[in-house]
């Protein structure tokens, strides 16, 4: 039996809908099916696209800085989501034992998320390279100085961010379970490894999603920290895109298509990481 | 009753929604207006110059009625350029910076060959406008700047007047076995003048990078394409790279006279690399007759500014003047409706005849510029380096003209075979490499669509 509130809901919901629906319709998937559709465009200006069929795809493959962004970022994301994640956990872990000033520590860590990513690259580009002006070098002497340099970036800003979510996942777990292990005699490792972290994978979940993805969508801390110098050989998938788009007349389709690509080869990954981390989630 | 309330109801509610959407659509769309008049808007890429270029368009608006807008493209002017031009309003004039650029904008830009302002360009800068595919002006050049090697007259007369330098007056240095002489030497005895090297830094930063991938890179290209009698306009389908190896003796003393070692050059920038010329630091500094700007008002008194050709050994460089630039020029929408074409090319015509305008752009904004209605004496721009170009022109010394290149792809190609070489990483037949191979391939995919 419906009330009168349902019953109306019910009639007018389509209605009320309506201005966030249109909204979406214009702000995301007319965009969304416009990027896909000039993928396969020649275009200066997206009013003026012309029909080229696959051409840009094939030359976004053929593009040997698109594979090597490719790799450079692959390695990246790898790299930054196992230290992320392993640091926030263990930050994570500390702050929910008895300390004192856990709450001051909290916050201190959770901060850098909240300073932009091209202020935080200009920052650490002044930090890094007076360290390595020591050796007459700086950030962009090579790839291998850019790539631990945004490593030690990225893990400075999105530990604090990991830690929060790990630590509303730690204050979940049950106290019972941890305490009847121990009274079973379990060592402190393995409550761990047997309770605490087959409990807590749910966060693990969120958090190595959120960190394969920032990794693989990074822009701005790369503009700023080396915008892939020298000579795009630090430059990630994103920053290429940015880049194919004005490095060559005539180029337009191909960074479209490249984004394409793109948002292909990040949700397949998405995909495959969240079903193995979902596969491992208990129940108390 | 119960009824007709339902239906109030339902016609507030469906009122409400459409008033909703109304407004949301309301601030995406624009209202169109065509006036009679029709009306100026310029995108303009040098924000710089931003507030000077508002108020010359404010007073064309006063003089003549027609309402005229300009704004900035800011950092990323081609970004700024593609959104604009799709919209309903859109620039009726924009700035382009040479071939490459045009390639993708020629359909947007209107044939100039009837206008004042094509008609005003000095009779030698005709052929720097860029043509379409049937020979007709659509983006005529404003601003004509030179380059070469800055030096600071004053540390070089230290040099000269020192017992252990070998050359001992300015007219020796005039080729580049004379440039590498009093540069190896200063370097030898850089604290005897107080300099941390002959060079500032050859900054690799994208802040300096045009530098060498696009102001150096073109002499060797020149000469090349000189010696084949082509236009210097056009860009070359594929080059030989014979002139390459001069190129590599300049380089060579860049990274060893320089201020810093080259392993530190990746990330010296721009403003290092006048920084150490301003202050006094180094005694040549590549760059162009805009850097004045920035190296003015320091250490180094006007006076004492000089320029030199960008020597690198190639034959009877004696006669060698500096190098020539052009890459600002202008181009009106020819999607705009007539009256907004018209207007802008009136507004175009004012900028290079009206009296006010020409000591703006001339006395504020310092441009050189190529038409002849700028030749007489109170339009002439007081920048020493300017000065200095205008000596050498006087004295018959040949110019070398900078030559468009395939693309910017082909610009970062060739900077990252630089700074390979500069690191010791990759050899110099990497960077003919450049030259031969990568302009081949890059003119194939940006020109042979």
């Amino acid at each position: 039996m419906l009330t009168m509130k349902g019953k109306a809901i019910r009639r007018w919901w389509p209605l009320f809908v309506l201005p966030t629906l249109i909204s979406f319709l214009l702000g995301f998937i007319t965009p969304l099916i416009q990027g896909m559709y000039l993928s396969f465009t020649s275009f200066t200006t997206v009013s003026d696209a012309v029909w080229v069929g696959l051409k840009n795809y094939r030359r976004a493959l053929q593009d040997p800085e698109f594979l090597h962004a490719f790799w450079f970022t692959l390695l990246f994301t790898i790299v930054t989501t196992i230290l992320v994640n392993i640091l926030a956990f263990f930050v994570a872990y500390m702050f929910t034992k008895a300390m004192k000033g856990a709450k001051i520590f909290r916050s201190v860590f959770f901060m850098p998320n909240l300073i932009g990513g091209i202020i935080l690259g200009y920052i650490w580009q002044l930090l890094l390279n007076g360290v390595l002006a020591h050796w007459n070098i700086s950030l962009t002497y090579s790839a291998t100085y850019g790539f631990w340099g945004m490593v030690i970036l990225v893990c400075w800003q999105q530990i604090g961010y990991m830690m929060v979510i790990y630590i509303a996942g730690l204050q979940n777990v049950p106290n019972d379970l941890i305490e009847a292990a121990a009274v079973d005699g379990a060592s402190s490792k393995q409550i761990l490894y047997k309770i605490t972290i087959p409990m807590m994978m749910p966060s693990i979940t969120v958090c190595s999603f959120l960190t394969v993805t920032n990794g693989f969508k990074m822009f701005d801390q790369n503009l700023a920290l080396t915008n892939g110098e020298p000579s795009n050989s630090s430059e990630m998938l994103a920053l290429n895109i940015y880049n194919t788009f004005y490095g060559r007349a005539g180029f337009e389709g191909v960074g479209q298509a490249k984004a394409v690509i793109f948002l292909l080869v990040v949700a397949v990954i998405a995909i495959i990481q969240n079903r193995i981390t979902t596969r491992k989630e208990v129940q108390a | 009753m119960l009824g007709s309330l339902r239906t109030c109801k339902r016609v507030l509610g469906i009122i409400s929604v459409a008033a909703l959407s109304v407004a949301m659509f309301g601030a995406c769309g624009s209202s169109s207006a065509d006036s009679g008049t029709g009306r100026v808007y310029y995108l303009n890429k040098k924000a710089e110059e931003q507030s000077t270029w508002v108020k010359l368009g404010q007073q064309f608006q006063k003089e003549t009625g027609i309402p005229v807008q300009i704004q900035t493209g800011g950092n990323d002017y081609d970004a700024t350029l593609r959104s604009e031009m799709a919209k309903q309003k859109a620039p009726t004039m924009f700035q382009a910076d040479g071939p490459s650029f045009m390639k993708s904008w020629t359909s947007y830009a209107a044939d100039l060959s009837g206008t004042t302002l094509y008609k005003s360009l000095s009779s030698e800068y005709k052929d720097s406008s860029l043509t379409n595919d049937s020979g007709k002006p659509i983006a005529v050049p404003y601003a004509v700047e030179s380059y070469g090697i800055i030096y600071n007259k004053a540390l070089l007369k230290k040099y000269f007047d020192s017992s252990w330098s070998s050359v001992k007056s300015i007219s020796d240095l005039n080729n580049f076995k004379a440039l590498k002489k009093v540069a190896d030497e200063i370097q030898a005895h850089k604290s005897d003048l107080g300099v941390k090297g002959a060079f500032s830094s050859a900054g690799m930063d994208t802040s300096s990078l045009f530098r060498y991938n696009y102001h150096m890179a073109t002499n060797p290209v020149y000469f090349e394409v000189k010696s084949k009698n082509e236009s210097v306009t056009k860009v070359p389908k594929s080059l030989k790279g014979t002139y390459v190896k001069y190129m590599k003796n300049l380089w060579d003393l860049y990274l060893k006279d320089s201020t810093v070692v080259p392993s530190a050059i990746s990330g010296k920038t721009m403003d290092d690399s006048a920084a150490e010329f301003s202050t006094g630091q180094a005694v040549f500094f590549q760059d162009g007759t805009w850097s004045y700007n920035d190296i003015k008002d320091q250490s180094v008194s006007d006076s004492d500014l000089g320029v030199l050709p960008m020597y690198m050994g190639v034959p009877n460089e004696e006669d060698q003047g500096l190098n020539q630039v052009i890459s600002n020029y202008w181009v009106v929408n020819s999607k705009a409706s007539t009256a907004d074409q018209k207007a802008t090319e009136k507004f175009l015509a004012w900028l290079v005849n009206s009296k006010d305008s020409r000591k703006t752009i001339s006395q504020t904004m310092g441009l050189v510029t190529p038409f002849k209605t700028f030749d007489s004496s109170e339009y002439q721009v007081s920048n020493p380096l300017v000065a200095a170009n205008r000596e050498y022109e006087k004295a018959g010394k040949k110019s070398v003209t900078l030559i468009p290149d395939p693309s910017h792809q082909w610009e970062e190609d060739l900077g990252s075979a630089l700074l390979s070489y500069a690191q010791g990483k990759g050899s110099w037949s990497s960077v003919k490499k450049v030259y031969t191979d990568n302009w081949a391939s890059e003119y194939k995919l940006t020109y042979d669509n």
